[in-house]
């Protein structure tokens, strides 16, 4: 490209950014439109972009530079004069006492410095070992009434809480209504399935999503983040995927009216696991 | 000076600078770097122009963003959401992107600039690694960039939880479970992570505030390291008729090279300003608000993220208790497994140094295949990033391969196994083969570069300049 059809373009370039810069602005004041918008801005940056770099291509000096390099090391001779600064000219070699001294109070501070880090949340104690569910609970939708759940029909499910409260997410379980014949539970378990009606915790016992998805036909829960797979009929325990613990299960069962009441709590920690979980 | 700089507003200003700062010494010397000329040396500053970028749009957004898990009624004009209970922070995302005018453009700028800003950090590690330009002296930058990528890596997972969207709160359960895992200290580290039991209302502002001030802080800080690393070693360089071990061979800092890089920052900018106005991306009033107790199907993170989540996916379920602990299933895939990978990653100058016995400073660049080992490790760690990746969509590909996610699930579990180990032995046989001779020593682009000018000029020991023919 000739230095003349060079610079013609590059200004061709300049203008183009220009307007568009411009036309952002009416744009913008009509009311905008961000289609319109990315557009206009690309046309405006781009512009400048390529016209500075077709100037640099075609009108500024291509030639070649040689610049020596050398190590960054220091000489040997200084590497001693450094070291002497450093701790014969302080005094530190014969300090030696007060050096350890200072480290010890340095490591007192540290110490101190841990209170602001334990303020950042509060012991776990027991708190992962336990829901809200109590003996006695309802089970109800959340801000729902437990009669909402009297007339399922089989193959429905519920998200139910404590008495309809969901402040504790943690406390989330799925009501889920099967045929009482196909149920293979062990017996305690089985006692907490009345009429098919089983609750498992739906917290995933692998990363803690909630286990959002029920295959109905084939009796399993899917949790959507990592696919792990449960099946309802033997306890949710897990049948393929990453999950390598079942659901718990809440142990229920039915009033006279059709509504269903906890026995308790879950029996084990839901949602993931961690390391002291079967320590005690 | 005085007698060349006594006209013009600029000299004077230039002049009055000098006097109190000698700056004009220091210009001086940095007009005068010399850049070696190549494509790949460009990647960096694309992430540095990427992240200025973020920082612009980022700063535009704290203005609307409100860092509060409140319950607030949706009263805005997105319809399908009107008057649903929302927190404070996703009802500012919703106003920022349907009533402030723009803000949706900058948002989604915002959000495509990390997607490449990452993408090109990781880019400008592997030019890096199978350039060979870690090596000694290069060791410490390298640290500084591998820390980088973690910076990298940890702002774009604050950022995406942000929203406070049914997606991103789903991520931040997960980061949650993980850190439950560690041993021993988990449940407290979880605890003083997320200011309790999740969800809780701390995460909202704790993330804001390490989002938009404590990481990039250490971003400007590691950057400004890098930089300063990299004006003090000097650049590395590709093999050329005139590259050596003791010479940098390359155009000028001014006006050549700060015209590119500038035209090239303007040129990033139009690119991500151009996605960001016309392709959509996290659109959240499609997600919804985050609930606890309810999950979006397919749930997928940013592409960086998705090499954790398929790791999360596809280990087997194992869970062993071992003298009454417990070993969490989420333990080898989402800290053993990572930590593993990128230590070996970010050890790797020493790694090899130990391997190959070679100790000598390195300025001059190898091809890839110039190491074999090398090249087929970096090659066999991207496989398993790869595969990994891939497999965090196991659900979206079954569903578009019309194939069950359980198979699929197996398949990624063995090609996890043996794709790297095949790739690191074809690699290797590769490298072998191509290597054989040594390092190549042809002309180089920048040795064509100096036939068609016809000259060099070379800088010599006395500081003047004398020509060199090609």
């Amino acid at each position: 490209m000739s230095e003349r059809a060079a610079e013609r373009l590059v200004l061709l370039l300049f203008a183009a950014a220009f307007l568009a810069g411009i036309a952002l602005l009416v744009v913008y004041l009509l009311g905008g439109q961000t289609q319109v918008e990315g557009v206009l801005l690309m046309i405006c940056l781009g512009g400048i972009g390529a016209g500075i770099v077709t100037w640099a291509h075609n009108l500024m000096p291509t030639r070649i530079h040689i610049e020596p390099r050398g190590s960054v090391a220091t000489t040997p001779k200084e590497m001693r004069r450094f070291e002497d600064a450093l701790t014969e000219e302080a005094g530190f070699s014969r300090r030696k006492l007060l050096i350890g001294g200072l480290l010890g109070a340095v490591g007192g501070l540290g110490a101190a410095l841990a209170i602001p880090v334990f303020s950042l949340g509060p012991a776990p104690g027991r708190s992962l070992f336990e829901t809200s569910w109590r003996e006695g609970a309802s089970l109800a939708p959340n801000a729902g009434t437990p009669e909402a759940l009297a007339d399922m029909p089989i193959g429905g499910v519920f998200t139910v809480f404590p008495d309809g409260d969901a402040s504790d997410p943690n406390s989330a379980t799925l009501l889920i209504r099967v045929e009482p014949e196909l149920l293979e539970l062990d017996p305690t378990a089985a006692e907490w399935a009345p009429d098919g009606y089983v609750a498992y915790s739906k917290i995933c016992t692998h990363a803690g999503c909630p286990v959002g998805l029920y295959r109905a036909s084939q009796h399993t829960l899917i949790c959507p983040c990592h696919q792990s797979e449960f099946d309802v009929l033997r306890g949710a325990q897990p049948i393929s995927g990453p999950a390598a613990r079942p659901l718990p299960q809440l142990p229920i069962a039915r009033r006279a009216d059709g509504t269903f009441v906890a026995l308790g709590g879950f029996s084990e920690p839901v949602g993931p696991s961690f390391w002291n979980m079967t320590w005690d | 000076m005085t007698e060349r700089n006594d006209s013009g507003v600029p000299d004077r200003v230039m002049l009055w600078l000098d006097q109190r700062t000698g700056a004009a010494r220091v210009l001086r010397t940095a007009l005068r770097k010399v850049f070696p000329d190549h494509w790949s040396f460009l990647l960096g500053e694309i992430a540095l122009f990427c992240f200025v970028i973020l920082l612009a749009t980022g700063t535009f957004m704290t203005f609307f963003y409100v860092p509060s898990a409140a319950p607030v009624t949706y009263e805005g004009p997105y319809a399908p959401l009107q008057g649903q209970e929302v927190s404070a922070a996703f009802d500012s995302v919703m106003h920022l992107s349907f009533e402030v005018q723009a803000g949706l453009l900058m948002r989604q700028i915002h959000h495509w600039s990390a997607l490449t800003f990452v993408a090109v950090v990781v880019l400008h590690l592997a030019r890096v690694f199978f350039t060979g330009a870690f090596r000694r002296p290069r060791e410490l930058n390298w640290l500084v960039g591998f820390g980088l990528l973690v910076l990298a890596l940890a702002e774009g997972f604050t950022g995406y939880s942000l929203p406070d969207d049914l997606l991103s709160g789903t991520g931040a359960r997960i980061l949650y479970s993980v850190l439950l895992s560690v041993p021993f200290i988990g449940p407290w580290l979880a605890s003083l992570a997320f200011g309790g039991e999740f969800p809780t209302d701390a995460i909202i502002p704790r993330l804001f505030v390490l989002h938009v001030l404590f990481l990039p802080a250490l971003v400007i800080g590691a950057i400004t390291v890098h930089i300063a690393l990299l004006v003090l070693h000097k650049h590395t360089q590709y093999r050329s008729p005139l590259a050596r071990e003791d010479n940098v061979v390359g155009r000028y800092f001014w006006p050549g090279q700060v015209f590119l890089s500038t035209g090239l920052f303007f040129l990033t900018a139009a690119v991500l300003a151009i996605i960001g106005g016309l392709f959509q991306i996290n659109p959240i009033w499609l997600y919804g608000p985050f609930d606890a107790s309810v999950v979006a199907s397919p749930a997928q993170p940013d592409w960086y993220v998705g090499w954790l989540d398929g790791s999360l996916r596809i280990f087997p379920p194992f869970e062993p208790v071992i003298l009454g602990l417990t070993i969490p299933s989420v333990f080898v895939p989402g800290i053993v497994l990572p930590g593993v990978l990128f230590t070996i990653v970010a050890l790797w100058p020493f790694i090899e140094a130990w391997m190959s016995k070679d100790r000598a400073d390195h300025h001059l660049l190898d091809d890839p295949w110039d190491h074999p080992v090398r090249f087929a490790t970096g090659l066999a760690i991207l496989t398993i990033f790869g595969v990994l990746t891939l497999a965090g969509g196991n659900d979206v590909l079954a569903f578009y391969f019309g194939t069950d996610v359980h198979a699929l699930t197996i398949l990624f579990r063995w090609m996890s196994l043996i794709l790297p180990v095949v790739v690191w032995v074809v690699a290797w046989r590769f490298a072998r083969a191509r290597s054989s001779g040594g390092p190549s020593a042809g002309a180089g682009e920048l040795g064509d570069e100096v036939r068609r000018a016809g000259i060099g000029v070379r800088r010599n020991p006395a500081g003047g300049f004398e020509e060199v023919e090609p």
